[in-house]
């Protein structure tokens, strides 16, 4: 019985020391400011056939301008592991440079390692502000 | 002054006790006892590692707003703070080279072999660390490369089942490669890992020490025919020597390459611009990343890129476990050991330089 109560008193002593320094190592949880819609440029920023990065509060997007004028905005963070894609105006797809996957213009994943589509966001346009928006679960 | 200083130090600690082991030391001699060279290089340079990396603590500032710009302030303005820096870098790379050639030779000559497992275990874990050092380091001058190379490393991470997102959040210090990322792998780099660099080495110098040099299966047996043929020459001060020799060589090969070929900078770290092309990691990651790119994104229900990491990591296991497969001493475990081996030598090679080579 005595040997239980001072084992049980070691391990509690041990464990109220270690599980303050285990929380410590776990960083805080940072809100994500940038809501569900953000200004993604202007206009007249973009010519037909080319892209641009923007923030989607901390996450990079990806804002194209078709060749008929139209936009098109999807997540910037490749699926297979998280690099930054771009957009090719050469091939008109998007292509991650860390392991060569390749999206069409919808995001699908058509070819090398990513296993997911990229997220596709709403384009609207708001006087000549390209206003971006999560789509809105059905 | 000699004298008296051996005189005082002699009254108080007995020097002819304490260094008698030294004195008494032997290593064998033997056509292939070049390849002992191997680890003591690895030594040393871990040593130069030490030294410039104090030197550039001097200087370098770990935040995402300053790292980049201090690395910069100390290759250009800081009186050869370029060679320091350089000489870092390639060591580092050197250091790597040297520990992988000391690994394949050790297990090409049987020197794994019992009762030697735990120095190959500790030598092994040595090597994670100095790969550790390799990773954590990279990112430190907050550049497009090391950016990138970070969070795809990260992102392995993330993709072992269970723990992966933890262990993932853990490293970045949040969701993201950040500022607060630089920080933790900073603290990893000069405090976390060289802890356990200390502990380790001097657990894995003193097995060698206890055990003394292995002797090749091949040499091993023609020795035990004609017990006459055996050779030895005295550590000290001989083969200390001969190291020392070595030591000289492996710093006359840094310097040339950190002064002819000074390390590059690159661009600094932009989070929200797209991964440059030709991006790639470290050479020594180089055969895993090139197996990634080239698995497909589905291998029948599973993600390629999980099941590629998970393919890794068991063989990590297994590579550290190796001497266990070999505990019969017969030609069977040999055999196969030697066959890995090969197989790992090989395929390391050839990943390697088609990742180089491809597009």
């Amino acid at each position: 019985m005595v040997k239980i109560l001072l084992g049980g008193g070691l391990l509690g002593s041990f464990a109220s020391f270690i599980y303050p320094v285990l929380r410590y190592l776990v960083p805080p949880r940072v809100a994500d400011l940038g809501g569900d819609q953000v200004i993604a440029g202007n206009a007249n920023e973009l010519k037909p056939n080319t892209a641009k990065i923007f923030r989607f509060g901390s996450r990079p997007g990806l804002l194209m301008r078709n060749s008929d004028g139209s936009y098109r905005a999807l997540s910037a963070t490749c699926t297979h592991l998280g690099c930054i894609v771009q957009y090719r105006s050469d091939l008109q797809e998007i292509w991650c440079a860390c392991h060569n996957g390749l999206y069409d213009l919808n995001g699908r994943n058509i070819s090398g390692p990513p296993p997911r589509p990229l997220d596709v966001y709403e384009v609207h346009l708001r006087g000549d502000d390209v206003v971006v928006s999560r789509k809105r679960e059905a | 002054m000699s004298a008296t200083l051996r005189k005082w130090i002699d009254e108080r600690f007995d020097w002819a006790a304490l260094t008698a082991p030294l004195r008494k030391k032997t290593v064998p001699t033997h056509d292939l006892s070049y390849w002992y060279f191997l680890g003591g290089i690895t030594l040393f340079l871990f040593g130069v590692q030490v030294c410039t990396g104090i030197l550039l603590l001097l200087y370098y500032r770990p935040s995402a707003s300053e790292a980049f710009e201090s690395v910069q302030y100390i290759m250009t303005r800081v009186q050869f703070g370029w060679l320091v820096r350089s000489i870092h870098s390639w060591a580092a790379n050197l250091l790597i080279f040297t520990a992988f050639c000391h690994m394949f030779s050790v297990l090409f000559l049987g020197a794994y072999r019992k009762p030697r497992e735990l120095t190959w275990i500790t030598g092994m874990l040595l090597l994670f660390l100095a790969m550790g050092f390799g990773f954590s380091g990279y990112l430190l001058p907050w550049n497009t490369l090391a950016f990138f190379a970070t969070k795809v490393g990260t992102e392995i991470t993330g993709q072992v089942p269970i723990i992966g997102h933890g262990l993932k959040v853990f490293l970045r210090g949040g969701e993201d490669v950040t500022g607060a990322t630089l920080t933790r792998f900073f603290g990893f780099h000069v405090a976390l890992l060289p802890g356990l660099t200390l502990l380790l080495l001097l657990t894995h110098l003193a097995l060698v020490q206890y055990f003394g040099m292995s002797v090749p299966p091949a040499v091993e047996a023609r020795w035990k025919a004609v017990p006459s043929e055996a050779r030895e020459i005295k550590f000290f001060p001989n083969f200390f020597l001969r190291e020392l020799m070595a030591w000289y060589i492996a710093l006359g090969v840094l310097g040339a390459l950190a002064a002819i070929l000074p390390w590059e900078l690159g661009a600094k770290a932009d989070p929200f611009a797209p991964a440059p092309a030709g991006i790639r990691p470290e050479w020594y990651f180089m055969f895993m990343f090139q197996t990634l790119k080239k698995i497909p994104a589905k291998v029948w229900f599973a993600d390629g890129d999980v099941l590629g990491i998970l393919a890794f990591g068991v063989a990590g296991i297994l590579w550290l476990l190796l001497p266990f497969f070999d505990q019969t001493g017969g030609t069977r475990g040999r055999k196969l050991v030697l066959g890995l081996g090969t197989f790992a030598l090989s395929y390391i090679i050839a990943m390697t330089i088609y990742g180089y080579m491809a597009k």
